[in-house]
């Protein structure tokens, strides 16, 4: 890793972390609507596991997609501008926060009905094993999501046809409001990988470093013919599920020693104490994210709304 | 041309397209080694291999999902689902990924993507096998619903489906596959969204697709003996609905009776019925009939069965009816 690459990473938190805040007033000033799942505090979870795949690699996630969006190259702009409903969105405002996608850059969305998008990723892995690619799927759930049939029926289904995909359960704690005690019968979630024989492995999501080792060891064995592998990822969301989220079922006290754990200021101090990047130079980063997120903002308001045809081209391919 | 069965038809059309097209693939339930519960795939693991006719687990979410990724990567997946009983298995797939996937991201997803489901009543499977749930599919617009009532259909409207860019429930009647007609060899091709004349006639128009196709046929017959000319229009596809020759036919005998295997309510003809009272209200003579399933769950008693189901007097009377 280069230090241009450690700064990468930074710089990605940092955006996504700014970008959600704005995302957050934006739509308490009602400029967005629907639902909004902020990422705030799982940053380091797609940002780790991103850095590490090709452009070939497919990527591919449920509704709490804008940091996995940022993390795939997408701009800051067709991101907010997807929030705020405006033609120039990367899905031309047609999806808006939960099905954001750009599949010229591998990113196959944002997928809002929990587990639905699992069967999906084994499609796109069994695209790739029928044309002979050597390119990974690594598709992205959160802990509610295992608990449903698709889960079970897309992870067996990987592992009879020996697909290759990651299967990344990023372990927020909770499913809503549900914590993952209440809500399935292993709380070490990555033992249901065992039910289907498939090699399962553990990491810390607070820390982006912790979480790419173990993507590049991964993608490396997925790519040379493994078959599928299934990673749980320990992380946090800081934010409610979703705006207006009373939180009711977690105690501030318990929200406050994750924060502690903040992903981007425990890799600021790790940046520091590896000296790879100064504080002063770790600000100019934060300095130039809120620049890119103001841009975008701006961006987002200044254009235009889509047309109506967008909705009448887009139901069929052959109308 | 030559005369073969409904199964012969939809089999030449998937043989024919895998041959011509190395991107298409089958994948469903007992298709490979057993060679497809209806015989449809019979011989096609031996020649074309494991990978493009693949055996899958009972798990219909993971092969119509399966399916609809495989297609986002640019291959053309026909999904098998043994019986459209098994689609409520998939529903979210079918109605709220496959149908929502090319809108709702802004048009860059494409998903050329095939079910094949087989459907009906008449066999004794009892309520949870025996159904006809056409009109539940064909209410989600960004899906087409095609049920083909001939061979020749059959085989055209599959190859059309198959070279489709969008997803396509392609619904078969188990009872229609015995049924012969003439068959157009090689590439030939029936456009989705077409209706036909099946019949000629001038008295009554009757709106019908699939296995009641033959049913009216049987009963117009029956109707041309007493001096009554009965026009048949037969569907074909569902959705997109092609309306054009039902007004066309109406317009001309001014009455109409729509015949389908499932339940009247919210169904097919009801959706019929009032297309023509919006469309060509200046020329009803008459109220138009539906000739329906009775709703019930369907009993597997064999009497009472076909008791419940559309019969070729049930046409007669309705046709009467309206004259």
């Amino acid at each position: 890793m280069e230090k241009s690459d450690y700064l990468n990473l930074f710089h990605q938190m940092v955006v996504i972390r700014r970008l959600e805040e704005r995302a957050a007033e934006l739509y308490q000033q009602g400029k967005i609507g629907g639902f909004l799942h902020l990422y705030i505090g799982q940053e380091a979870v797609s940002t780790g596991l991103i850095s590490v795949r090709r452009p070939e690699d497919r990527i591919i996630t449920a509704y709490r997609d804008h940091g996995v969006a940022i993390n795939c190259g997408l701009s800051a702009k067709e991101v907010m501008a997807e929030l705020l409903g405006k033609a120039t969105g990367c899905s031309q405002g047609m999806g808006g926060s939960m099905h954001m996608a750009d599949v010229k850059k591998n990113f196959w969305g944002g997928h809002a009905i929990v587990g639905a998008h699992l069967p999906i990723a084994a499609g796109l892995a069994l695209g790739d094993l029928y044309q002979n690619q050597k390119a990974v799927t690594m598709c992205m759930f959160g802990d509610g999501a295992t608990n449903i049939g698709y889960f079970h029926e897309a992870l067996n289904l990987s592992k009879v046809w020996n697909l290759p995909i990651l299967w990344v359960c990023e372990n927020n704690q909770y499913g809503m409001g549900t914590s993952v005690e209440r809500a399935s019968a292993v709380s070490d979630i990555r033992q249901k990988a065992d039910g289907y024989a498939m090699k399962n492995h553990q990491v810390d999501g607070m820390d982006v470093l912790k979480v790419r080792e173990m993507a590049a060891k991964l993608f490396e064995e997925i790519r040379a013919g493994s078959g599928p592998q299934f990673l749980e990822v320990d992380t946090y969301r800081f934010r409610g599920h979703s705006m207006g989220d009373p939180e009711r079922y977690r105690s501030s006290d318990e929200v406050h020693r994750w924060q502690e754990n903040d992903p981007i200021g425990i890799y600021h101090k790790k940046l520091v104490e590896m000296q790879m990047a100064g504080d002063a130079e770790l600000n100019h980063q934060v300095d130039l994210a809120e620049q890119e997120v103001s841009e975008a903002v701006a961006f987002a308001e200044t254009s235009p709304e889509p047309t109506v045809d967008v909705v009448f081209n887009n139901v069929y391919v052959e109308n | 041309m030559a005369r073969i069965t409904m199964r012969e038809a939809i089999s030449q059309a998937l043989w024919e397209e895998m041959e011509r097209d190395p991107k298409v693939f089958i994948l469903g339930e007992e298709v490979g080694v057993w060679g497809g519960t209806y015989a449809v795939t019979k011989g096609f693991y031996d020649h074309f291999g494991a990978d493009r006719v693949r055996d899958t687990p009972i798990a219909e979410a993971a092969i119509i999902g399966g399916a609809i990724g495989a297609a986002l990567t640019g291959l053309r997946p026909v999904a098998e689902l043994m019986t459209i009983n098994f689609a409520f298995s998939a529903f979210d797939h079918i109605v709220n990924q496959a149908a929502k996937m090319h809108m709702m991201f802004g048009g860059q997803m494409v998903l050329p993507l095939v079910i094949r489901a087989v459907g009906g009543g008449g066999r004794q499977l009892g309520a949870t096998h025996s159904q006809t749930p056409d009109a539940i599919f064909a209410h989600f617009p960004g899906l087409k619903v095609v049920a083909p009532g001939t061979p020749a259909d059959a085989k055209g409207l599959l190859k059309a489906a198959i070279r489709s860019q969008d997803p396509i429930l392609f619904i078969e009647h188990a009872t229609l596959y015995q049924t012969r007609g003439e068959v157009p060899e090689g590439d030939y091709i029936v456009p989705i969204g077409k209706s036909t004349v099946a019949r000629p006639g001038k008295d009554v128009t009757i709106v019908t697709y699939s296995k009641m196709l033959e049913i009216s046929l049987k009963a117009a017959e029956a109707l041309a003996k007493e001096g009554i000319e009965a026009e048949i229009v037969d569907l074909r596809s569902l959705r997109p609905l092609d309306m054009d020759p039902v007004i066309e036919s109406f317009k001309k005998t001014n009455r109409a009776v729509v015949v389908e295997e499932g339940w009247k309510s919210f169904g097919v003809g009801s959706e019929i019925a009032a297309r023509i009272y919006e469309e060509a209200f200046d020329y009803v003579d008459a109220p138009v009939k539906r000739v329906a399933q009775t709703e019930v769950p369907l009993p597997y008693n064999h009497t009472l069965e076909q008791m419940m189901l559309p019969k070729v007097e049930d046409v007669i009377s309705a046709v009467k009816e309206v004259l």
